[in-house]
């Protein structure tokens, strides 16, 4: 029981950094914009946290500014797809080795020292409860902001005229814009929330899951978020089943090599990276739902006529 | 005062040229900006950054080192870039590349033949093929996005590497280091001067900017795989396969990864380690970009992407700056040349008002 408790809880907190960075890619690509620098986003969130928190800044602090950092590099991507209508791989791309770069530079100065600015809450009587207790409500503050996040976004998208509007921006940006939708602007206002929210990510790796800032730390995290908001079909409740599947194979990847399994922990290590190979190629297969949930005009600059 | 953002009627070829210079000197300027608020005086640490690392024989050695599998690579990946076949995972190429040639090197039995270091360029190759077929299966038959695979098996590739010189492959005699014995002399690219660690493994990338030249001006198939790039109605209309272009695209890149992947380990490092590479597969790229994916400009971009190394490596030794400068620099110069790009479709103009 508590080999399963440890592996369920484990798989919930290490699937967080990726619900964060793939809900936020989500609403990104949602409106029609692809963002490919995600892990560079991450990054910069995983450093300016730990500085903070190094600082003397309280968690929540920490998590807010590095929301913000990440809001800002994914603004250098905004101008670059958006304003200067350029090829939002390359920009992607740009972002992703440029983060790289910036965060290594920015954590320099912490780096391999633990942080503990993050707890697990303890509810009276919730907490206490055996099994339910440490299964639902012993985490730390993030995973519960992480599931907020998730109602919040759900809801927006598909609850509220605000979503209907992204969603029509990112199916037809020329209908959006004739009926009088500036375009451009809420491209840009989904792709700072993406960055925000990859920040958050990032944040939540280097204060909360490590915790200890690591140069490259997200190993490649953002770029599986990538995948997994196209395992996901596009769709929320996706997104974060796609995310407990691959903190799920961390978990026993971990686990695998505490046990002493016998293959080399290399072999272990690559596991996350190979299923995400597998995941898209499975999904790939199944061009009627892909094209059926797919932004049309994802990846594709807009320029309002006239 | 006011601008206009207008299109052009058609694209400015004097600015396509032109967009590279104007990066390189935004990446100047803001670069200097950065120093200044690091507390560095900006002109000296850029004289530091950019012009101190070449002015000996050995900078220059080690400039034209490292430029070598930049613009071998570049050519590589423009191929497909060409054809928008997303390779990103030349680093991975390169490490399989270097880990297949390493193996030939320390095991072939004939160590002192000649014919050893041409079976290591061969297994540098097809290694790096290997694993880039994989995406481009994946791709052509399955329908799957290569960008996602060939990123995912650069984390394979990295981990591979790390069993080897961890476990099976590790020297004994090496004080437990994670490396491999060193590759005997025959299995070496001759350097021009011992002085020196520029080698002989130049004149692969020399041939290789010729042949990238050739195919993509002279031949037929390099016209096609452009055209599928640039219109893909048009070319499909034309019967031209875009599973082809799949293929060439990744293979020809994966060649060239795997390539330099073998020569570093045959030139300077002379072993496998996990140093293998300090990210030439994802400087090759932006080479690929700045170079305006022709071959003479990835010539001229593989020599900037290598000073930006060196560099990197000189402030950080002469005035103690960080490594990860080379990086910023990398990615502010691909930053500054996607936004000088939009003057190649676009002008400004300025709106005077009607009073």
């Amino acid at each position: 029981m508590d080999l399963f408790i440890a592996i369920a809880t484990g798989t919930v907190i290490a699937a967080t950094p990726l619900v964060f960075a793939a809900l936020g890619e989500l609403v990104v690509e949602k409106s029609g914009v692809l963002n490919l620098g995600i892990e560079g986003m991450m990054l910069i969130g995983a450093a300016i946290a730990v500085m903070c928190v190094f600082s003397g800044l309280p968690m929540m602090a920490a998590v807010t500014i590095a929301a913000i950092a990440g809001a800002l590099s994914a603004l250098l991507f905004g101008v670059l797809a958006l304003t200067f209508m350029t090829n939002q791989y390359a920009a992607g791309l740009a972002l992703a080795i440029f983060g790289s770069g910036v965060s290594a530079f920015i954590g320099e100065d912490f780096g391999s020292t633990p942080t503990d600015a993050v707890n697990n809450l303890h509810i009276p009587v919730l907490s206490d409860i055996p099994v339910i207790g440490p299964l639902f409500f012993q985490y730390d503050p993030l995973v519960y902001l992480s599931f907020i996040m998730f109602g919040l976004i759900t809801w927006f998208l598909y609850r509220t005229k605000g979503g209907l509007i992204v969603r029509t921006v990112g199916e037809s940006p020329q209908s959006a814009h004739a009926i009088g939708y500036p375009v451009i602007a809420i491209r840009y206002l989904a792709v700072l929330f993406g960055g925000a929210m990859a920040g958050i990510g990032g944040a939540y790796l280097s204060i909360a899951y490590t915790p200890l800032w690591v140069e490259d730390m997200t190993a490649g995290r953002g770029w599986i978020s990538l995948a997994l908001v196209v395992f996901s079909t596009w769709r929320p409740a996706r997104v974060v089943l796609g995310a407990w599947l691959f903190g799920g194979m961390t978990i026993l990847q971990l686990q695998g090599q505490a046990l002493g399994v016998g293959v080399p922990s290399e072999v272990l290590s690559s596991l996350p990276y190979v299923a995400t190979i597998v995941v898209l190629v499975i999904i790939s297969q199944n061009r009627q739902m892909l094209a059926l949930n797919f932004p049309a005009s994802l990846g594709k600059p807009f320029r309002p006529a006239g | 005062m006011r601008f206009q953002i207008e299109q052009r009627s058609q694209p400015s070829a004097a600015m396509r040229f032109a967009a590279p210079v104007v990066a390189t000197a935004l990446t100047l300027i803001a670069g200097s900006i950065m120093f200044a608020f690091l507390g560095h005086d900006p002109v000296a640490t850029l004289v530091a950054f950019f012009i101190s690392p070449l002015s000996t024989m050995n900078d220059i050695s080690e400039w034209l080192l490292k430029a070598s599998p930049l613009i071998l690579i570049g050519c590589g990946l423009a191929i497909g870039f060409r054809a928008n076949v997303w390779n990103i995972g030349a680093e991975g190429q390169l490490v399989i590349g270097a880990i297949a040639a390493t193996g030939v090197g320390l095991f072939f039995p004939f160590q002192e033949s000649v014919l050893l270091l041409p079976l290591m360029i061969l297994a540098g190759m097809v290694a790096g093929m290997a694993w880039a077929a994989i995406p481009a299966f994946l791709r052509a038959r399955l329908n799957t996005n290569e960008i996602l695979v060939t990123l995912m098996l650069t984390y394979v590739a990295t981990f591979v590497l790390s069993y080897l010189v961890h476990g099976p492959w590790r020297d004994p005699d090496g004080f437990n280091y994670p490396q491999t014995a060193l590759l005997p002399e025959a299995a070496m690219f001759a350097p021009f001067d011992y002085a020196y660690r520029v080698n002989t493994s130049i004149f692969i990338t020399v041939a290789a900017v010729i042949a990238m030249w050739v195919f993509t001006e002279r031949s037929f198939l390099g016209y096609k795989m452009s055209v599928g790039g640039a219109a893909p109605l048009a070319a499909r209309y034309a019967g031209f396969k875009e599973s082809s272009s799949v293929w060439m695209g990744l293979l020809i890149g994966g060649a060239t990864a795997g390539i330099a992947g073998m020569a570093e380990a045959s030139g300077p490092l002379g072993q496998l380690s996990p140093q293998i590479s300090p990210g030439y597969g994802f400087a090759a790229i932006i080479v690929a970009f700045i170079g305006r994916l022709h071959a003479f400009g990835i010539v001229l971009g593989g020599l900037l992407l290598s000073l930006l190394y060196i560099g990197g490596e000189a402030v950080q030794i002469d005035l103690d700056l960080p490594s990860s400068l080379t990086r910023i620099f990398q990615g502010m110069l691909l930053f500054f040349l996607l936004a000088a790009d939009f003057l190649i479709f676009y002008r400004l103009r300025l709106l005077r008002s009607v009073h």
